[in-house]
């Protein structure tokens, strides 16, 4: 597995920033609203225009279709977005998401109506629709925003397996208990910028 | 069938009256349509006078550039016509130049198609055979455009975060629009197909009533018409897929992005 390397990544908004994710490592990103985190987020996977570089592992960001790009750094926004009906046809068919899908709570739902399903529901959902890629990096924005604590937990045990696996995870979140649960590290961003590039624990 | 009966001003003058009583009934029941009513009706009769003024011209003196820089005048206002029905528009001259390119292109294939392998008048280019039938061309691509156009642009600012979900997951661009660009595509079609499907049954096409009226054999009439209109309706289906798809080749990029900073606001 490997480490997400962000050098002087900037757009007209935010940055330049420059920071790293190691393999296996959670870093928490934290922030007032409109300080640029989910931008930062948006940049790192190239969904807005931006300058700089990205790297995960040995892979440059530049050098690839961005297409394959995602592929390898995955990002799950805030707000979810759905394109058909059923939840099953928002996973890739040849794998078996039941197993991830029960951990998050949610047996059964890949039968579900996305019209039916509650913000907490999309939100997990978006999850898994993410983690079942098998990114090399996983970049969350608030994952449990609209979660009870019960959901909540079990998106942190799911957060921790895949730090445990190797993956280098970027956590957007405003709950600084769950940044000191999950994050040995913390990164302050204000004002589209990098506030104290902190090393220490939280 | 060869009685053509030549209108007098005075039997235009008498078909309007009762275009004149509605605009009585308007005051009279206070709908405040009436001068509404009266300014277009004006209109029209003064910009057909004047179409016909310049037609007569035109043939008359049978110049390859006059009738060029007629077409020109009719793609500049059909492609004005395709930004104006739009809600949200591309920004700066892609705005008006995607749509009346796609709608230039097509017209004038399908346009010189038939004019050199069907129609076959001499020279070629005769403005007589020419203008109205680019012009017929042109009013129904223009049609097709501006509908494929403002269904595209709207349905890619209302499922932007569908779309960048799917461009978040791996997909490529075409992938990603999918949904929308078929939505498009269908939008762009239906008044053609809904209007070949009606043809003769419901109405009667003005272009071949026009034909009859004024002597030429029904039979002859109609297999103008149908030339017409299969003319109208490959033009129509060229001009929507090729405005459709430049509109999300420039609503896209090269990092398959999806660009709507590149969509003006809708007006007011």
């Amino acid at each position: 597995m490997s480490a997400l390397r962000i050098e002087r990544l900037a757009t007209k908004l935010i940055g330049p920033m420059s920071f790293e994710v190691a393999a296996g490592e959670c870093l928490a990103l934290m922030g007032p609203s409109g300080a640029g985190k989910s931008l930062l987020l948006r940049a790192i996977v190239d969904l807005d225009p931006n300058t700089g570089n990205v790297m995960v592992g040995v892979h440059a960001r530049d050098d690839m279709p961005a297409s394959e790009w995602r592929k390898l750094v995955g990002l799950v926004p805030a707000e979810s977005g759905w394109w058909a009906d059923r939840v099953r046809d928002h996973f890739p068919a040849k794998f078996d998401a039941t197993g991830l899908i029960g951990k998050l709570g949610l047996a059964g739902s890949l039968e579900w109506d996305v019209g039916r399903l509650s913000t907490g529901e999309r939100q997990r959902l978006a999850l898994a629709r993410a983690l079942c890629r098998r990114p090399e990096a996983l970049l969350l924005d608030e994952p449990t925003a609209s979660l009870d604590d019960h959901a909540t937990g079990l998106v942190e045990d799911l957060i921790r397996e895949c730090c445990g696996d190797g993956m280098a995870l970027l956590l957007v979140t405003h709950d600084r208990r769950q940044a000191e649960r999950l994050a040995k590290r913390l990164l302050r961003i204000n004002d589209g910028r990098i506030d104290q590039p902190s090393q220490s624990a939280p | 069938m060869n009685s053509y009966i030549s209108l007098t001003h005075g039997d235009l003058l008498l078909a309007s009256i009762f275009l004149a009583m509605n605009a009585v009934f308007s005051m009279l029941l206070s709908l405040r349509l009436e001068r509404q009513l009266i300014v277009s009706a004006l209109r029209m009769i003064t910009q057909l006078l004047l179409v016909g003024l310049v037609l007569k011209t035109i043939f008359t003196v049978s110049s390859l550039w006059l009738t060029l820089s007629a077409a020109a005048v009719m793609v500049t206002f059909a492609a004005r016509e395709i930004w104006a029905r739009q809600d949200r528009r591309l920004r700066g001259v892609w705005g008006i130049g995607l749509g009346g390119t796609s709608m230039l292109l097509a017209g004038t294939i399908v346009t010189v198609f038939a004019l050199t392998t069907q129609i076959q008048p001499t020279p070629w280019w005769s403005p007589q055979f020419a203008l109205p039938l680019f012009g017929m061309i042109l009013g129904n691509t223009m049609t097709g455009v501006s509908l494929g156009l403002d269904t595209l642009h709207t349905a890619l600012y209302r499922e932007r975060t569908a779309i960048e979900a799917r461009l978040l997951l791996g997909s490529t661009r075409w992938e990603a629009v999918s949904a929308a660009h078929q939505r498009a595509l269908r939008s762009g079609f239906t008044p053609i197909i809904n209007s070949m499907a009606a043809t003769g049954v419901v109405s009667l096409p003005g272009m071949m009533t026009g034909q009859i009226l004024s002597g030429v054999d029904p039979q002859e009439a109609v297999k103008y018409q149908i030339l017409i209109t299969l003319l109208i309706g490959g033009a129509t289906g060229l001009g929507v897929l090729a405005a459709t798809f430049a509109s999300v080749w420039r609503l896209t990029d090269s990092r398959i992005r999806l660009r709507l900073d590149r969509l003006a606001a809708p007006r007011k």
